[in-house]
């Protein structure tokens, strides 16, 4: 039954119709957790404010739940779902690079967008400079990124590399999430002096 | 940030109201969670931010020299899968744009401004801001996502190469916050 885009023929116009929904959606709560604003956003690096940690470790949950139910019940094919193809240098090498133009930049891009569509220049500006980096990265980096792609392993998942039911691991990350929670709202007491 | 002193008098029509207060962190991100759900459901893919940059970018390398377009690795998978106007990721953004310009206004919160900390210059910060988008850019082509199509997508469906990311994103940012404190304290 799910996902829809193998069971169903969705023509184009539809197919990014629904992109726009999805879109929407991811927008609206983007900016309704605050995550348009950069010192909201950064706020997580200095612990006085953990809301960055919280809200993706949440979506995070909610969508591995939602997966595991609906492929139990059998509404659901993982196997038709889209993973990336996994390279742990890049996946390290790309995260460090990503974590340090966070906390400079203030944003991460999906966030950037929110800023400058609620009116933030510095939105506007990070949105630039992911352009140009999108661009010095295909004319420079090509063959680098050529490199990177031919030494990725496709398909690869937890519960697939290591025969554990995809059940265990929801509920480790439903464990790690309160416990994190926990952990989180006494940082938060703890570091309430740095808020500017 | 201006700090607006309202009267005991009724409140004038010139008086901004507040805005309205963000959402409980744990509800914004269940809400995210069923947005992300229902994205693996209808188009068996998750969510992405800056695949949409490079279809961008690789269009208009193309309108200035296809033949160069075409032996750019990066340009010329993009352009394979269409130009920006047919591209998934794009409409996806334009969506999140709605959606986050819809919420902002409601909210009381849209306004043009410039996010920083009381330390810095707003032209300070637009600088870091440009030059962070460009660092951020980079490492998210490198490790070929971002939170969006890497950290919440690949988390999510227990992806190990996107865990990492997670790690190496949320090290690397501590590692560096002290540096720039003055940015935002």
């Amino acid at each position: 039954m799910f996902p829809l885009s193998s069971t169903m023929e969705l023509t184009q116009a539809v197919s990014l119709g629904l992109a726009v929904l999805i879109g929407i959606g991811f927008g609206f709560f983007l900016e309704k957790a605050g995550f348009g604003s950069a010192r909201k956003l950064v706020a997580v690096f200095y612990f006085y404010d953990m809301a960055v940690v919280k809200v993706m470790f949440t979506a995070i949950v909610t969508a591995m739940i939602g997966l595991f139910v609906l492929s139990s019940a059998g509404a659901l094919d993982m196997a038709e779902l889209y993973v990336e193809p996994t390279n742990y240098p890049a996946a390290i090498l790309g995260g460090i690079v990503f974590g340090a133009g966070f906390v400079i930049g203030g944003y991460c891009p999906g966030t950037s967008l929110t800023a400058a569509a609620t009116g933030r220049l510095d939105g506007v500006a990070f949105l630039a400079g992911i352009f140009v980096a999108s661009y010095a990265y295909a004319e420079f980096l090509s063959g680098f990124d050529t490199w990177l792609a031919s030494s990725a392993l496709p398909d690869q998942t937890l519960p697939v590399l290591t025969g554990i039911p995809m059940g265990w691991f929801v509920l480790l990350f439903v464990g790690f999430l309160a416990l994190a929670g926990w952990g989180m709202s006494l940082a938060e007491r703890r570091f309430a002096g740095l808020r500017p | 940030m201006n700090t607006i002193s309202v009267s005991s008098n009724a409140p004038r029509a010139v008086t901004k109201a507040a805005p309205s207060p963000f959402w409980n962190p744990y509800l914004a991100g269940f809400g995210l969670g069923l947005v992300l759900l229902a994205a693996y459901l209808i188009a068996g893919r998750g969510l992405g931010a800056t695949g949409a940059f490079s279809s961008v970018a690789a269009w208009i390398a193309n309108a200035i020299s296809p033949e160069h377009a075409q032996a750019t690795a990066v340009h010329a998978r993009y352009l394979q899968s269409g130009p920006p106007w047919t591209a998934w990721l794009v409409y996806l953004l334009i969506g999140s744009a709605i959606g986050s310009a819809a919420s902002g206004y409601a909210a009381g919160r849209w306004s043009i401004s410039i996010e920083r900390g009381p330390r810095v210059t707003d032209g300070q910060r637009l600088a870091f801001a440009l030059v962070g988008g460009i660092i951020a850019g980079v490492g998210a082509k490198i490790a070929r996502g971002c939170t969006s199509g890497q950290a919440l997508t690949g988390a999510s469906i227990l992806n190990p190469g996107s865990l990492v990311f997670m790690v190496s994103v949320f090290a690397a940012a501590y590692a560096v916050a002290w540096t720039y404190r003055k940015e935002w304290l």
